[in-house]
């Protein structure tokens, strides 16, 4: 199982002093972020992608080239690759170009995006999202798949002996996640293509979180990729720690209250009942996450967002270090225990290549 | 049969939750005698507000809140009852309306009535409350019934009926629409519901 670290890259006040970090401040605060994560032993950096402010991460290749160069063993992912309104064409050469610069350390998460004017700004219409993630995805992987595409459609002008380059890395295409909240389509859509499906449950309760999972587990089966529990599945959450609660509760409660995402709304109490978001102690972390195994059954990756709500780069980087010191490995022994052999691990390149290799010996033979 | 009231009253006693108990009587005894017991629940909306404005907020309802939506969604039918403010209906009963997915509603019978100091206001009726349960695709039942503050003190004359005759009405064209209904087939898990939306997309 992985576990890692996922970041909007939101440039959010802290509240208790009122300063906003400038746009510099956040995207090397992300970088820092993203060495720290490797730095504690955490598995995954996935970086979000946003065409507008308050959010600096536009350009998700550019950040995750730059940390590849940092960093030895960090997969570099998103959270999430807009496969709407982003041009299949570029994401296929960008995400090789990336995959060959990092060894082959990167997958990618799709997600349809949910701002609505990011939509006519970019030439499409959001009324075609889902159709726009349909047709996209399926020339995205033919170009990953094919040395050269003939390929017409609605959305975008027609290739003819187009070879994207560069091919991927050892011929093996990175690792697809497909992301959703709420939309079936997207489950389906993961699970027709035997592909990963990250249900972001961060603001959602267990329940819905079930749900979407079951469905996608079903429906992965359904289509022939093997057993539900064959299924690769990711979930979010997101914590902050102290080592006694009370304190934890103390320092996040004025980040809580005032953060877009969170605040004006439910308390801090009720938030954390009804959603993934547990602020208190490593143990209370540990239990929480561990707990996620009983919504959704065993899983292959589970990231956090810790850089929310206008923290400090400083608490954030403490943040990590109580995350990568005190609860993941704990997470890993215990969500090691007891989980069936026949349970897929985490897709990663080298196994990938060597899946490819004997498959492509079984055709072959 | 479910049969659910949705009141927006405010005050305690309301005459919001009075008018959607006549009604509820009315439509409710109707039913009995076309041979149908109906089971009856009241959503009192007050003691949802702020709920409705943290799903508003947070894009999922608590769950009290989700317990309210559920029973309004899996009912038989709806009466529904909201005071008049700033010529309309209220904006604690559009936004409880706003929170239960649009497709939610479609074909359900509803009864729409309010409440107001003047009759003056009664063609909210007309102009806000049912354009709103047509958009929800809803099964809305000719009379709707508004009570004025003088209604529950006066009778009918010769132009129109008075509020009691008004309600009877309104009940029995309730119940009506409920009886001819087919009952609901046993419902379904959600994860089944999930998977019959999706029956007619193709990703080859």
């Amino acid at each position: 199982m992985q576990f890692g670290i996922f970041t909007v890259g939101d440039v959010t006040p802290d509240p208790t002093n009122g300063r906003t970090p400038s746009e510099n401040e956040r995207i090397k605060a992300m970088v820092a972020i993203a060495l720290k994560a490797e730095e504690v032993g955490l598995d995954v950096f996935a970086t979000g992608e946003h065409h507008n402010p308050p959010f600096v991460p536009s350009s998700p290749t550019t950040m995750l080239g730059y940390i590849a160069a940092r960093t030895e063993t960090l997969i570099l992912s998103t959270a999430t690759t807009l496969i709407t309104t982003n041009d299949p064409v570029k994401i296929a050469e960008d995400y090789a170009m990336l995959q060959h610069l990092a060894d082959g350390r990167v997958d990618l998460m799709l997600g349809r995006g949910n701002t609505g004017p990011v939509y006519p700004w970019f030439g499409q219409d959001i009324r075609q999202g889902i159709n726009l993630a349909k047709e996209n995805y399926a020339l995205l992987r033919r170009l990953w798949r094919e040395d050269v595409v003939d390929w017409e459609g609605t959305f975008r002008t027609p290739l003819q002996a187009f070879t994207s380059t560069p091919r991927p890395l050892d011929g093996v295409p990175p690792f697809v996640w497909h992301g959703s909240i709420r939309s079936p389509e997207i489950a389906e859509q993961a699970a027709f293509y035997g592909d990963g499906f990250f249900h972001n449950n961060i603001f959602w309760p267990a329940d819905h979180t079930r749900r979407m999972v079951q469905l996608y587990r079903r429906r992965f089966a359904f289509h022939g990729h093997g057993r539900p529990e064959d299924a690769i599945v990711g979930l979010g959450g997101q914590a902050f720690m102290r080592k006694n609660s009370q304190d934890a509760v103390r320092e996040f409660r004025p980040y809580f209250d005032n953060a877009p995402v969170y605040g004006h709304g439910p308390s801090l109490e009720e938030f954390t009942e009804q959603t993934p978001l547990t602020v208190g102690s490593p143990q209370q972390v540990i239990e929480r996450t561990l707990s996620f195994r009983e919504t959704v059954g065993d899983y292959q990756r589970q990231l956090f967002l810790m850089d929310h709500a206008g923290l400090p780069l400083k608490t954030v980087l403490e943040q990590l270090d109580i995350l990568g010191e005190e609860v993941v490995p704990v997470l890993r022994k215990e969500f090691a225990a007891g989980r069936p052999a026949d349970v897929p691990d985490a897709p990663v390149h080298a196994a990938r290549v060597t899946a490819a290799t004997m498959a492509e010996g079984v055709t072959t033979a | 049969m479910k049969l659910t009231a949705v009141s927006a009253g405010l005050s305690t006693p309301s005459s919001t939750r009075l008018l959607a108990d006549r009604l509820t009587e009315s439509a409710r005894d109707e039913l009995a005698t076309r041979g149908h017991a109906a089971s009856i629940e009241v959503v009192e909306l007050r003691e949802l507000a702020g709920d409705v404005a943290n799903h508003l907020v947070t894009g999922f309802p608590p769950p009290r809140l989700a317990a309210a939506i559920d029973t309004v969604t899996g009912s038989d039918g709806l009466i529904v009852v909201t005071p008049v403010f700033a010529a309309s209906y209220s904006g604690l009963f559009k936004s409880f309306f706003d929170v239960i997915d649009p497709d939610a509603l479609t074909g359900k019978p509803v009864l729409i009535a309010a409440t107001g100091g003047t009759a003056r206001h009664s063609l909210v009726l007309e102009h806000a409350m049912r354009p709103l349960f047509a958009y929800l695709r809803a099964a809305t039942v000719p009379t709707a019934v508004y009570a004025a503050s003088e209604d529950w003190g006066s009778g009918g004359d010769q132009h129109t009926d008075g509020l009691p005759a008004r309600v009877r009405r309104a009940g029995a064209e309730l119940a009506a629409l409920m009886a001819t209904r087919p009952t609901r087939a046993e419902p379904e898990d959600d994860v089944t519901a999930l998977e019959r939306q999706l029956a007619d997309l193709r990703f080859d």
